[in-house]
């Protein structure tokens, strides 16, 4: 069980002059389920893509750490799982094609016996080699959480996980949840009451406002 | 590795869709008529055919070498990149896809270039040579950064020859006079300075380009 | 308010000083400029031409600066002065341009001539050009201030090529060029005194100018933003 956290200190962002939250503080060093709740437009997904490292604060920390080292940002990505409606994969290949590229360029080796377990988990196994471009919105959106998790991440950030989801997925979505917070540090940033029940801790937005 | 990872995808991905080289390959014959068409029965001199062999390279690169970013950024998966490569991997792969892309067309160009405008005769092959590849490193590095910022904003066709010409211009000068040093024969030893120049270009442009990219991705 | 008096009356001295001085062939009165070979009558624009030059690669120098230090600290008012100084110095630059061109015609017979320092500053026009142009390209400001940063950059690199390589590989009808024997008339000091103290006097004049109205327009542009977040916030 590796030693590993996620550490913010006084986090602020600004688009411009405008603010969008000010002086969140917290500190998550073990596995769990974290959520951000506030209403549209209250910076969830800001603040997840802050939290994933794909965004920059404008003012404050986040750091993340494993076997207590610091992570450095050039190679955060290799540790994160990060899933959202407004991700998208490369269409003109099939998803197998996708979750083989992907492991090249991170230079993870691939481990199908791993992957086909997640297809067949999200039901996808037998469109496997079909291209993308062919998939449903909920599929790719399963196809998103493959990818997410492929290479057993440390911290995994989910943006409105169960968007695009039927009541089937969204259950798939829900246990994968909790069988990850045992051994990851989960955030799931969401507007849905049943997204965040299973959450140990939730961030109110609406309380950093200023 | 990894940047030749991406580079494998972009490769793939061009082979299934083969946008970049069907419209490049037209752009690249139609350029070419249009100057044969505008020169007409007119004689030209050697010196004139190597300046407009450089223009049909600068317009060619503007039309094909924004799309490794562009392409990304459209359709959204600049995200995807950043979920799976750090900024350095990045650009090194879709600079390694230019690099190709660039060589492929110049060479495509050189010889059809060769074969359609008779006063185009190289007598010093070594130094145009030189010329040929330094020059097309520099294009690839520079047409890559500043298609890296254009596909972060509107308006991206337009844009992008007019951010390229001013940074490209050192570049483009040295290699039209490197290039009619090489039609009239003049020796290797005597081109040192503008050699030096474009080869100083090309590690300026590219220290600048992996120190800014970060800048450029990252939001 | 006594600066800007003074201001004006020294750009005032300077222009009409510039303009109406008789050029004689040896100067007796202290009003009277010499006889430079080469430039002759028209020497008097290079009291304007040479300032508006001058100004236009500081303006850069500036907007470069003030680009670095917003990518250092994304602090916006650090954009607004880059902002400020490129468009003092896009200005400039069309003053250069024009002024060295009726210069051109004068002293060489044709406005335009691709001698390498009008290449220089013709390239320095399309750089402004285009800067200016990616800038309204994009809609988000932190967005719009990190771009136009990152290319002020990538143009400033270039700048050395124009200012000290291209005159050497390329013969030129500029003071100063590959070919020119004289080394120039502000540096072999071919000017009188009345010459050299109008010349340095129009320098520190437009430089000011510069300076003061940079400064006016930074500070109207942060204004002018806060008006704006005002208005919206309702």
């Amino acid at each position: 069980m590796t030693d590993f956290s996620l550490q913010i200190h006084s986090l602020q962002k600004s688009f411009g002059r405008r603010l969008v939250f000010n002086g969140i503080t917290f500190k998550l060093n073990k596995a769990g389920v974290m959520g951000i709740s506030g209403p549209n437009g209250s910076g969830k997904s800001t603040l997840i893509k802050i939290l994933a490292g794909i965004n920059s604060p404008t003012k404050g920390q986040v750091i993340h750490s494993s076997d207590g080292k610091e992570i450095i940002s050039e190679k955060l990505h290799n540790y994160i799982g990060f899933v959202s409606p407004y991700l998208v994969l490369y269409d003109e290949f099939s998803a197998w094609e996708n979750l083989t590229y992907f492991s090249s360029i991170r230079k993870i080796s691939f481990d199908k016996v791993k992957v086909e377990n997640l297809l067949d988990q999200f039901l996808l196994l037998n469109r496997k080699d079909d291209l993308v471009k062919a998939y449903s919105s909920g599929m790719k959106q399963r196809l998103k959480f493959i990818f997410a998790l492929m290479h057993s991440p440390l911290f995994i950030f989910l943006d409105e996980p169960t968007s695009n989801l039927d009541d089937e997925g969204k259950l798939t979505v829900y246990n994968l949840i909790q069988s990850e917070s045992k051994k990851a540090i989960v955030v799931v940033a969401s507007n849905e009451k049943s997204d965040l029940i299973h959450c140990d801790e939730v961030l109110d937005l609406n309380n950093y406002k200023n | 590795m990894k940047s030749y990872a991406l580079f494998q995808k972009d490769f793939h991905s061009e082979l299934r869709t083969r946008y970049a080289i069907n419209s490049l390959a037209m752009f690249i014959i139609v350029a070419i008529s249009v100057i044969l068409f505008s020169i007409g029965n007119e004689n030209i001199s050697p010196g004139l055919t190597g300046g407009l062999f450089w223009v049909i390279i600068f317009f060619s690169a503007m039309s094909g070498l924004s799309r490794a970013f562009v392409s990304e950024e459209e359709r959204g998966t600049s995200l995807t990149l950043q979920l799976i490569a750090s900024p350095a991997t990045v650009f090194t792969g879709k600079l390694l896809f230019n690099l190709i892309l660039v060589f492929l067309m110049n060479i495509v160009i050189t010889l059809l270039y060769s074969m359609l405008f008779a006063e185009f005769i190289i007598q010093n092959y070594l130094l145009f040579f030189l010329t040929f590849v330094f020059g097309n490193i520099g294009i690839a590095i520079s047409s890559t950064l500043i298609a890296a910022i254009i596909a972060k904003a509107g308006s991206k066709g337009t844009l992008y020859p007019v951010l390229s010409f001013p940074i490209l211009l050192p570049l483009i000068l040295t290699s039209v006079k490197l290039t009619s040093f090489a039609i009239d024969g003049v020796p290797i030893s005597e081109a040192f300075f503008e050699l030096a120049i474009v080869l100083c270009y090309d590690i300026i442009m590219i220290s600048a380009s992996y120190m800014l990219f970060d800048f450029i991705w990252k939001d | 308010m006594i600066w800007k008096i003074f201001l004006f009356l020294l750009l005032c001295f300077v222009s009409i000083a510039g303009i109406a001085f008789p050029i004689v062939q040896s100067p007796t009165k202290w009003y009277e400029f010499p006889f430079i070979l080469g430039l002759e009558q028209n020497a008097k624009i290079i009291f304007f031409h040479v300032p508006t030059s001058w100004l236009t690669v500081i303006a850069f120098l500036m907007s470069t600066i003030f680009s670095i230090q917003y990518l250092r600290k994304k602090n916006l008012d650090d954009d607004a002065k880059s902002y400020a100084a490129a468009q003092l110095g896009i200005i400039f630059c069309i003053l250069a341009t024009v002024t060295g061109s009726v210069w051109s015609k004068f002293a060489w017979g044709s406005f335009w001539s691709w001698d390498p320092r009008q290449t220089s500053i013709f390239a320095l026009l399309l750089i402004y050009g285009a800067w200016f142009a990616l800038r309204s390209a994009i809609e988000s400001e932190d967005k719009r201030a990190t771009l136009s940063a990152v290319y002020s950059i990538i143009a400033f690199l270039t700048v050395p090529f124009f200012i000290f390589i291209m005159p050497r590989i390329m013969t030129g009808l500029h003071p100063g060029s590959a070919d020119d024997t004289n080394a120039g008339p502000i540096i072999d000091f071919k000017m009188n005194f009345s010459m050299q103290l109008i010349f340095f006097l129009s320098m520190i004049g437009f430089t000011i100018l510069y300076f003061w109205m940079w400064n006016l327009g930074y500070k109207s542009i942060i204004l002018k933003e806060k008006i704006n977040r005002q208005l919206t916030r309702g």
